[in-house]
């Protein structure tokens, strides 16, 4: 039985094919990373994942049922949670109200014990002093984290991260990681979608590269930073 | 708790007054601002919660009023008939417009809404039953029992249908549904991916919504004694019962029906004492002077208020 299986993935836009046969298989518990230049359709195929894209053909089966065709609220519930790439906080609520969305929508809790889980997602992450807060007043990195603790929040249990690091600095990166990595040893099978090369590389067990809606290449971090067809596709030689 | 012995007190308050001598102009102007109250409150499950901006508040109210008019012309269906219908018509406008958010977001879903009212007037400019472009006279019935005048009775039943809305409001805000509509608000794609069902939620608003406005509509025309498309379908419907929630405040039920007491009342004194041309001059400026000094409302302004001390 397969955790999470795509074949054979194809998605256009007007004339642009932004994902062109893609094929692949996640196992339960895997960190798994997602590289590829701008526009090689990374987020196209995490939003096809994810339901906020419909694919037009191929398959997308995750614990052994199809879920191409199920809307986005009903694939979360499932068990697939994800970050956005420009944080999508629910601004005009408080950090504990943004996640007490999916605690009460996907967990079906009643407030005082999503409160309470929520709470604990948020020191988990190092947010609770801001529990209270508006969304809005948040720092980068802090919505960073507000993004990973929301789709905490929904008990998933495949984590997509989209560009969770994009734009932090050094130790910032290596806090979110580390937030990463302890939800993984918890079970949590997670997709981590990066152009921080040296976050990918350290956090992944295996990566594999897209280029213009395809696979390029696919094997362990330290391989594919050896692949030729990698190099040309970042550096364009 | 509190909140229904407040609700049953105030309907209680608007029966005891219909019965009361009190002034024939009180209830003749009290109606509108309880109409008011009921689009006001209505526009804000849709406008205000989960953030569509809808302008075609008069496409629900004419509907409903032209529904009572066509059961009443042909059936002499009572009022609460009347009522019951035009909700029922609302609501499946309401359940249209609730189809088009699929593909229409922000300005174009408001754009979208204006048509729909064009359309709405239109199609009743060219139905001869209901009296065309001309309108039609309408001879009300006779006033029930124990009250003195039909503007009375309506006043009544409108105090009535303004209770209904605002609880209806009320638990939606405080419910799952108004946590799901604010996410909807703030981040539609986020919300989707927090479990929650967009289309489900938005369509159960628009229904809620265009059911309250349709229902408001029905008895306007015997509140008139006359029904014409051009009035039924005003656009100022719609202005108004868009900044009485924004002056308000949007956030809490309690906004449009401040609101709408406030504009609304605003609004009769002016018609008598100055003109009705001005009305919407008022409107105009107070919605201008709100949204640039108090986005949040009245409601907003006493929060800040509140926190400051």
């Amino acid at each position: 039985m397969s955790f999470l299986s795509v074949q054979n993935l194809s998605k256009h836009f007007g004339g642009f094919t932004a994902l062109n046969g893609v094929s692949l298989e996640i196992a339960q518990g895997e960190r798994f990373g997602l590289i590829g230049p701008n526009g090689s359709g990374k987020t196209t195929l995490i939003n096809c994942i994810s339901g906020s894209l419909r694919n037009e053909s191929g398959s997308i089966r995750f614990n052994d049922s199809e879920i191409s065709k199920l809307p986005a609220y009903r694939r979360t519930r499932l068990g697939i949670a994800r970050s956005f790439q420009l944080p999508r906080p629910f601004h005009t609520m408080t950090v504990l109200e943004n996640l007490l969305v999916p605690t009460a929508y996907v967990v079906h809790l009643k407030d005082a014990e999503g409160e309470q889980e929520a709470m604990e997602i948020l020191a988990a992450m190092g947010l609770a002093d801001k529990a209270h807060a508006s969304a809005s007043q948040l720092s980068q990195v802090e919505l960073r984290k507000l993004e990973l603790a929301r789709a905490m929040a929904a008990r998933p249990r495949l984590l997509i991260s989209d560009e969770a690091m994009a734009g932090l600095a050094g130790a910032e990166v290596d806090e979110v990681l580390k937030i990463l990595f302890t939800l993984n040893e918890k079970g949590i099978t997670i997709i981590m979608i990066e152009h921080i090369m040296q976050a990918v590389m350290r956090f992944s067990q295996r990566v594999v590269c897209l280029d213009a809606g395809r696979i390029i290449c696919e094997g362990d971090p330290a391989s594919i930073v050896q692949n030729p067809e990698v190099q040309r596709a970042y550096l364009g030689a | 708790m509190t909140y229904w012995i407040g609700a049953a007190l105030v309907f209680i308050a608007a029966l005891g007054a219909a019965l009361s001598p009190l002034n024939e102009y009180f209830f003749y102007a009290g109606y509108i601002v309880l109409t008011f109250i009921v689009l006001a409150t209505a526009w804000n499950i849709l406008g205000g919660y989960a953030g569509y901006v809808n302008f075609g508040t008069g496409a629900f109210f004419g509907l409903g009023s032209y529904s009572a008019v066509v059961l009443f012309k042909a059936l002499e269906a009572p009022l609460a008939v009347q009522i019951l219908a035009a909700a029922a018509v609302g609501a499946a406008l309401g359940f249209a417009v609730g189809i088009m958010t699929l593909r229409l977001r922000g300005i174009f879903f408001a754009i979208a809404t204006v048509a729909i009212l064009f359309i709405m007037e239109t199609l009743m400019v060219n139905w001869r039953y209901v009296g065309g472009a001309t309108g039609l006279q309408l001879l009300r019935p006779e006033v029930m029992a124990p009250f003195a005048t039909y503007t009375r009775m309506l006043f009544v039943v409108m105090a009535f249908l303004a209770v209904l809305a605002v609880s209806l409001a009320r638990y939606v805000q405080v419910s799952w549904i108004g946590r799901g509509l604010r996410a909807i608000r703030d981040s539609e794609e986020a919300a989707e991916c927090s479990g929650v069902p967009t289309l489900r939620l938005k369509l159960f608003a628009c229904v809620v919504s265009g059911a309250l406005m349709g229902a408001a509509g029905a008895p306007m025309p015997m509140y008139l004694s006359f029904i014409e498309p051009a009035s039924s379908f005003s656009l100022n419907w719609g202005v108004s019962a868009l900044a009485m929630p924004m002056i308000g405040g949007t956030a809490h039920w309690i906004g449009p029906v401040i609101g709408a007491l406030l504009l609304g009342s605003i609004q009769q004194i002016v018609t008598v004492t100055i003109s009705n041309e001005i009305n919407v001059l008022v409107v105009g400026v107070l919605l201008v002077l709100f949204v640039v000094l108090a986005p949040d409302g009245i409601v907003g302004l006493f929060r800040k208020l509140v926190k400051r001390r």
